[in-house]
């Protein structure tokens, strides 16, 4: 059923979520928090060098300590063939997987894991792991994408032959993939054009920054039965790995969500778990690994650095009538960058007949790139924002009006393939124009930045259960990771199907054995798909509901209406009977048929793409080169949305992380390839006294492909602060800065070169 | 190593543990006493998921030793509420939804205390500068600092 034209009494309102109270109180348990009697702790020896191969490991000296109950390196781990997985967020092949959680060979990145122990403390881990003798013959290294490109460059992997060219290249090289897309004749679209814009844009690595580090506690028992605890956005997804990486079948593994701090898209790729249940299956105790800091930042995913270039073609008039992008992503030691996301998202948001996007994905040596919100997106509209607000300045025309003239609308066929359809970019940009902060006069020294991004959002497999307790209250499980308050929405979409208080309602995470498949939270798809699938099954419990009411009253169980959490007959011929409540129905379903009930799995189609555009005011101090966010808008189709709390906070967030890639973040790295700001000090995320207040205005275009019009809206919001803060720069001191982080040094050097 | 023996108070109550010297109070909460409210985020005192107060004042547990506890007054997550009467910046940050993944709520709720403990009227700039050594990945800071003035209004009387 559809509700979205319904009178909705839950559906957008704004509940306290049912896991709040345990949050603020310090009870919600988070992988780090879990025990198991006699455990030991678990820890890793990574690679000091960015390039080295693996000559020996010598392990006797950490097993001999007192203490000491395991040690692991790759012997440990059966070797994997090249095999493509579908389990995570992004391409990954098992094979590459296993050799990043245990370096196999060759030390590709600083960080790589070489070998593991588990000891009785922390403590005697640590001095393990330093008894552990390594011989490594260092290799030359490349960190950069463009060194990376050349020829003569380091290659890391002897089977790497670029894929997606023909003829199949003689000799390997550090570029896994070239991706193309085509979309109407682009030298026809320049020859046409009256202006030519073009220019090359830098971004680098940044990292996800969950403020929890990787952590699980996993037991193998003797019996072969592997229980684990962890934080991630996906514990079917943590099932599916182990137990390809460790060959143990799924039915042995058990999956517990722990509470999850943070994510991004940095949770869905895993480097514990293995590693754990090795030790475990070796020690024959519990074992608990939790990352440092440090460890996050040297062996987890950030997303990828790149090199881009943007060339546009416009009519005198600003009609954009050939646009044209080359892009070059770090994908890490491992193939595998956001490359196609970057290639499909960049021009997503204009209606253009001639489009050609080239990208490369690229391995260096740096760690193995993770999803991040909206992966590859961000990078590919800072370089298209950019080049359309300069385009528009070489244009005489208002940034807005650039983008209104040339905004994707229902029907535009995009380059990647589908055709736009129920989107409300226009609206969003009607809602940009109407609001004030655009109206608002700029102060002296200021400067204000537009942007607009787009992400196409996903659905996929998930499944949820609905029971109706016995008293009348209703529990919700679905096998989704609540990362940012999913569980409210859950139970609010089912209290508005029920037609009852959210407070009746308890939503919870499911573990792998609880629940059918449910593919991990990522790609916005949460509300979306499982959302749906609570709805089903919430309608099939009301569809139980009428028809024990029907065999009570002894009417067909058509000629009984569900309304506000009761059953009625359906008009005067149905009969007269007194309304039967959920409690009543729930007291005597034993009686009438046994446990009220459904489950519903979906492979949910039709996410419904969402568009964003930022506005955002900077100053500028030309003398330090800091700059300041002084007012930030993000306005955003959000389709419907549920919790608005919560939306609106997935908007705010987005912004933030997107200001700190704009101004603050980023992997440096030394001369030998080792990064030299593995902490939160020197790795500068956005505090609380960098930001103003966000304010997020949400646009509700509704989404028909779901039950409530709901669309992902987590991943647009970083989409465009790049460039919406680039393009503020440029309006206040009027200098283009094409490379992130604009951070001080470079505001500094770009102010003294201009003179 | 023979262990040290600490007499200290923790969220009002006497207590006592034995902690290696070289242990941080951090890790003597978490994996002696018991108490998992506090987070490890850093360890190196830059996000503030650790925050307790060592008689009042504000500190990151991951860079103060569990023996320096002794003889001082412990105040943790678990210490803000008042049995099942949640805090008003407890209440507050529900209110505004002011946690997404929840992770480092209860350092910014410790550390809203000791803020508002010291300056129960601060503005909101003041308010951000506090809290600027406690990093959240998920809001923005936005509804945080919404529930921060809110909570401060309702100490104050000024609302409910």
């Amino acid at each position: 059923m559809n509700y979205i034209s319904s009178d909705l009494k839950v559906v957008g309102t704004r509940p306290i979520r049912p896991d709040g109270v345990d949050k603020v109180t310090g009870r919600a348990i988070f992988a780090a928090d879990t025990r198991a009697s006699g455990m030991l702790w678990g820890k890793i020896l990574r690679s000091p060098h960015a390039h080295a191969r693996i000559v020996s490991i010598d392990t006797s000296k950490a097993e001999a300590l007192k203490g000491v109950y395991a040690v692991v390196t790759s012997k440990d781990f059966p070797e994997i063939a090249s095999e493509e997985a579908f389990v995570g967020e992004g391409p990954m092949n098992f094979r590459d997987l296993s050799d990043n959680i245990m370096a196999r060979g060759k030390a590709l990145y600083e960080g790589h894991a070489i070998a593991a122990v588990a000891a009785t403390t922390a403590a005697i881990a640590d001095e393990a792991l330093a008894l552990i003798d390594v011989t490594y013959e260092v290799l030359p290294h490349v960190i950069d994408v463009d060194e990376a490109m050349q020829p003569g460059a380091p290659v890391l992997h002897a089977d790497m032959f670029t894929a997606g060219v023909n003829p199949k290249p003689a000799t390997p090289s550090n570029i896994a993939k070239v991706v193309t897309f085509k979309k109407g004749d682009i030298d026809a679209g320049f020859a046409e054009a009256d202006v030519i814009f073009e220019d090359s844009y830098t971004t680098k690595p940044v990292h996800q920054a969950y403020i929890e580090p990787h952590a699980c506690l996993a037991t193998y028992a003797p019996d072969g039965q592997v229980t684990i605890h962890a934080s991630s956005q996906g514990h079917f997804m943590i099932r599916a790995y182990t137990a390809k990486l460790l060959g143990i079948d799924m039915a042995q593994i058990r999956v517990n969500p722990a509470e999850i701090g943070g994510g991004f898209g940095g949770k869905t790729l895993i480097y514990l778990e293995p590693v754990a249940v090795a030790l475990s299956r070796k020690s024959g105790k519990s074992v608990k690994m939790q990352m440092t800091r440090e460890e996050v930042f040297r062996g987890s995913g950030p997303t990828s650095g790149a090199s881009v270039t943007v060339k546009l073609g416009a009519k005198k008039d600003g009609t954009i009538v050939a646009a044209q992008q080359v892009l070059k992503f770090q994908a890490g030691a491992y193939a595998g960058s956001p490359i196609g996301p970057g290639c499909m998202c960049g021009f997503a948001m204009y209606d253009i007949p001639n489009i050609d996007v080239l990208g490369y994905d690229v391995v260096s040596n740096r760690p193995k790139v993770a999803a991040y919100r909206a992966p590859g997106a961000p990078i590919s509209s800072f370089a298209v924002e950019c080049a359309v607000d300069d385009l528009a300045r070489k244009l005489g025309i208002d940034p807005l009006v650039i983008r209104e003239k040339n905004a994707a609308v229902n029907g535009t066929k995009t380059h990647y393939g589908p055709t736009h359809s129920n989107i409300g970019f226009t609206q969003v940009l009607e809602a940009t124009r109407a609001h004030p902060h655009w109206k608002a006069p700029l102060k002296e020294g200021h400067g204000r930045g537009l942007a607009v991004g787009f992400w196409f959002n996903i659905g996929g497999e998930s499944s949820a259960t609905v029971h109706i307790n016995e008293d009348g209250t209703v529990m919700v499980a679905t096998g989704s990771p609540d990362i940012g308050g999913s569980r409210a929405s859950m139970g609010m979409m089912a209290a508005e199907v029920l037609g009852i208080p959210v407070s009746k309602v308890k939503a919870i995470v499911a573990d792998t054995a609880s629940i059918g498949f449910t593919f991990l939270t990522g790609g916005s798809r949460v509300t979306f798909a499982t959302g749906m699938a609570v709805t089903q099954a919430t309608e099939k419990v009301v569809d139980q509901l009428k028809a024990r009411a029907a065999a009570t009253w002894d009417i067909p169980v058509d000629a009984v209406e569900w309304k506000d959490g009761k059953a009625y007959p359906a008009g005067t011929n149905a009969g007269a009977f007194e309304p039967l409540d959920l409690a009543a129905i729930a007291l005597k379903q034993g009686r009438t048929g046994g446990p009220i009930n459904a489950e519903v799995s979906v492979n949910a189609q039709g996410a419904g793409a969402g568009f964003g555009a930022h506005i955002c005011d900077v100053a500028v101090d030309k003398e330090t080169g800091k700059v300041d966010i002084i007012r930030y808008t993000a306005i955003q189709d959000v389709g419907k949305a549920i919790h608005p709390s919560y939306v609106e906070g997935q908007i705010q967030g987005g912004a933030a992380q997107g200001i700190g890639w704009a101004l603050s973040e980023e992997y440096i790295y030394n001369a030998k390839g080792q990064m030299d700001n593995p902490g939160f000090l020197d790795y500068r995320c956005p505090v609380a006294s960098d930001l103003p207040m966000i304010e997020a205005v949400l646009v509700e275009v509704p989404n028909p492909r779901h039950p409530f019009g709901a669309r992902g809206v987590g991943e647009v919001p970083i989409v465009p602060p790049m460039a919406a803060i680039s393009n503020a720069i440029k309006g206040a001191i009027g200098l283009r800065m094409p490379d992130l982080p604009m951070s001080p040094p470079k505001i500094r050097a770009a102010v003294d070169a201009a003179g | 190593m023979s262990k040290s023996h600490v007499t200290t108070t923790i969220n009002g109550e006497a207590a006592e543990f034995l902690c290696e010297t070289q242990q941080t109070l951090l890790d003597v909460l978490r994996d002696v006493v018991g108490l998992t409210g506090a987070k490890e985020g850093c360890a190196s005192g830059d996000c503030g998921a650790c925050s307790v107060l060592i008689d009042g004042t504000l500190v990151c547990s991951c860079l103060v030793l569990g023996v320096e506890a002794e003889g001082k007054s412990i105040t943790t997550i678990e210490g803000i509420a008042q049995g099942d009467h949640l805090h008003p910046i407890q209440q507050k940050f529900l209110e505004h939804a002011a946690l997404q993944c929840g992770f480092c709520t209860p350092g910014l709720i410790v550390a809203t205390k000791a803020l508002l403990d010291e300056n129960p009227n601060p503005t909101e700039t003041e308010a951000r500068y506090w809290l600027a050594g406690n990093l959240c990945r998920c809001t923005g800071y936005d509804k945080v600092i919404r529930a921060v003035m809110d909570a401060a209004a309702v100490m104050r009387g000024e609302t409910v």
